[in-house]
């Protein structure tokens, strides 16, 4: 039912001022109920509606402006004298101290004080009032409760902003390597010719008890995209800059470098990663970037590298088919052996010691689709190794290859960091480009991060654990780097760990092993079948077979494989039903089933759960094949 | 005069105590066993501190008055027994 208004006016009458008058309302439709309609209805009785008196509230945060305070000193100076005695002479303040010795009042004051006095001081000889009773029950116990209650969490304790006008990434950090109180930060912006004109070089080292100004200040030719403590010695840095050279610093000579590389020598790309190396001279390192070499150095002597490898999977020393790299990693425990991250996905592990260049790159391992952004061996057993790439994290093991043997669910973004905890075998961290932490434990939960904080809104870059595994700092986009706490329920290791850790890294390591060993099976079977086909198929070629004929014999064949299949089945239903009734008789007899029932069967089964039935029948389920028994 | 004399040296010679300090309402130390410097860091940071206590315990309550202070800390007890006039200041080493 339509209501239409019909509005005329004359076309003469267009564009004429308008005259608003006032009249009483016209009444232009009625529409009258329908009693029909309403059979159409339901009368809802009752009605359910939600009412609520209270107040409208509103949301709001507050953030205060940040607090900048620095450290002062007073001077004391003795005051309090009366006028007329000066307090530098020692004469005056005598006759003063001796004329009050003499008042009436103090003697009274005094020895009022004085009984009060004796007694708590006897009462503090008497009993230690603070003595901890039960101190190591209360560590267990507390151990216990922690283990059960404590949510793992982190919190944020200081945050160092960079304080330049122009934000840079915070791309590598590093901890200094004793007492670990000092955090330096390399800054530097990794987009490709992004950089605004007006960008400091500078990269800062913080102390973390001070986030309002950094403690040094380190001047760089070009900004620094990773930056290094000296493990042995801690007043030397390297960085390595956006324009492929590398620097050393010594923090007791200032913010400008020691010596920097030859820029003919260095690397052609920004150099993404530099590492001390271990040696008896603790002057060695080695660095790699994305043009594709892997650069030795000795600091002493940085005209020139000691020795280079180009990341050539044919072994033909060619830069133009080189991967490039993005990270790097060492472990002091095996100095022979490195590898790099390459940008494109791979995984190369090499030899340091190889004699010939073509010998240096031992293999690969393949599985991520992106540039792999850390690669870190597991403390603990170096065997493993963490690599961050793409969407997820992986864990591997050196002997398997073709893929990883743990690894998490595909994130909604782009993870940029990760690294171990150096405290927990099974325990690492990552960060993402939402601007996530995520705390993984592979013993307690595989699928989910055991603890995720959002630490900013903006891509975090760059990830790295103190020595204790208490502290973490992670560098963000606008040069922030955010210095959290993590719970001790993820940072002291629990009972078992190591041999948990172990036990289901080698379970993980054993399952690649047996789908590897099937692939090669199936692979193998494949070829043969192949063969035979193609030998079966030159035979039948001879005799002129036409494709219908083919097509023909295909149906004949999956047609007999169905009813063989069904045969199987029914023969199946036979077996069970015989098995079934066997089963029930034993279930009246003495309430308990045996394997061995089971078996005579013959039940192809996936799953069977006999429970120890008491008294009454509870859940028995058989799954089978689409057949399913329930009671 | 040797009364007072008397109860510092008893005072003293319990176990434990490093030091006696006597100041006055001002903070000037009457009479002290340990050494010039020491004594009047302690005077001078004690006497406020005594003050803001006395004033706190008051506006809690106004009928109340501090009677006795004690400060441990991780290596010693400071003790204060304030009076109108005068402050007694023990520093002991706790019996652990």
């Amino acid at each position: 039912m339509e209501i239409v208004y019909v509005y005329v006016k004359k076309r003469s009458e267009f564009g004429r001022p308008c005259y608003f008058s006032d009249r009483p309302a016209e009444l232009h439709a009625d529409l009258l109920p329908d009693a029909a309609l309403a059979a159409t209805f339901l009368a809802r009785d009752p009605c359910d509606v939600g009412a609520q008196c209270a107040p409208d509230v509103s949301e709001h945060e507050v953030n205060t402006e940040r607090f900048e305070s620095e450290s002062r000193g007073i001077n004391h100076v003795e005051g309090g004298w009366p006028k007329d005695v000066n307090p530098q002479e020692m004469e005056q303040t005598i006759r003063f101290r001796k004329k009050v010795e003499k008042d009436e009042n103090y003697m009274n004051t005094i020895m009022q004080l004085g009984t009060l006095m004796e007694h708590s001081i006897k009462q503090n000889n008497a009993i230690d009032i603070y003595q901890e009773y039960f101190e190591e029950e209360d560590e267990e116990d507390e151990e216990e409760v922690t283990d059960a209650k404590e949510q793992p969490a982190a919190k944020t304790i200081n945050v160092f902003r960079d304080p330049n006008e122009v934000k840079r990434t915070a791309s590598s950090l590093s901890w200094h390597p004793d007492g670990n109180h000092k955090l330096a930060v390399a800054y530097s912006c990794l987009e490709f010719q992004r950089a605004p004109k007006d960008m400091s070089f500078d990269s800062y080292i913080w102390d973390i008890e001070n986030p309002n100004r950094p403690e040094l200040t380190l001047k760089p030719v070009s900004p620094l995209v990773s930056l290094e403590y000296n493990p042995k010695d801690s007043h030397i840095l390297l960085g390595g800059s956006y324009n492929g050279q590398i620097a050393y610093w010594d923090t007791r000579k200032g913010g400008q470098p020691v010596e920097m590389s030859a820029i003919e020598h260095s690397h052609r790309d920004p150099v993404y990663k530099v590492i001390w190396l271990q040696s008896k001279t603790g002057t060695d390192a080695f660095s790699t970037s994305t043009d594709g070499q892997v650069l030795w150095w000795d600091i002493r002597k940085m005209s020139e590298p000691t020795e280079r490898l180009v990341l050539d999977l044919s072994r033909k020393e060619n830069l133009e088919n080189a991967l490039t790299a993005v990270s790097l990693e060492f472990e002091p425990t095996m100095p022979t052996k490195f590898m790099v991250g390459t940008e494109q996905g791979l995984v190369v592990s090499c030899n340091r010691k190889a004699k010939t260049p073509a010998e240096k790159i031992v293999c690969t391992y393949s599985g991520h689709h992106g540039p792999i952004y850390a690669l870190q061996r597991n403390p603990f057993f170096p065997k493993y190794f963490l690599t961050v790439a793409d969407w997820t994290a992986r864990i591997w093991s050196e002997d398997i290859k073709e893929s990883s043997i743990m690894w998490t669910k595909y994130h909604m973004a782009y993870l940029m960091d990760g690294c171990w905890s150096p405290v927990r075998p099974s325990v690492f961290f990552t960060v993402k480009m939402d601007g996530t932490l995520d705390a993984w434990d592979f013993l307690f939960k595989r699928n989910d991060p055991t603890l995720s904080v959002k630490v900013c809104d903006e891509a975090l870059c760059s990830l790295r654990v103190q020595d204790n595994g208490r502290l973490l700092a992670c560098g963000s986009q606008l040069g922030t780097a955010t210095l959290l706490e993590i719970s001790p329920g993820l940072c002291t290791m629990q009972r078992n760990e190591k041999t948990l850790a172990t036990a289901m890294a080698e379970r993980e390591a054993k399952r690649e092993k047996i789908l590897e060993a099937r692939q090669r099976e199936m692979r193998l079977k494949e070829r043969s079948r192949s063969e035979q086909s193609k030998e079966d198929e030159s035979r039948e070629l001879d005799g002129e077979v036409t494709t219908e004929d083919l097509v023909a014999r295909a149906e004949k064949d999956f047609f007999q494989i169905v009813e063989a299949e069904l045969k199987k089945m029914e023969k199946d239903k036979e077996d069970e039903k015989v098995g079934w009734k066997m089963c029930c008789k034993l279930l009246d007899q003495n309430h308990t089933l045996n394997l061995t029932v089971v078996s005579l069967a013959e039940l192809r089964s996936t799953s069977l759960f006999w429970h120890h039935l008491v008294g009454q029948v509870s859940m028995v389920t058989l799954d089978l094949n689409e057949l399913r028994w329930s009671h | 005069m040797a009364e007072v004399e008397e109860t510092l040296k008893r005072i003293q010679s319990q176990k434990g105590v490093q030091g006696i300090i006597i100041i006055n309402a001002e903070g000037i130390p009457i009479k002290s066993t340990l050494d010039n410097s020491s004594t009047v860091q302690y005077a001078g940071l004690l006497h406020q501190l005594v003050m803001k206590t006395r004033s706190t315990v008051r506006d809690l309550d106004p009928q109340n008055d501090l009677t006795f202070l004690r400060v441990r800390s991780k290596k010693n007890e400071i003790m204060i027994a304030p009076d109108k006039d005068y402050f007694l200041i023990v520093i002991q080493n706790p019996s652990d």
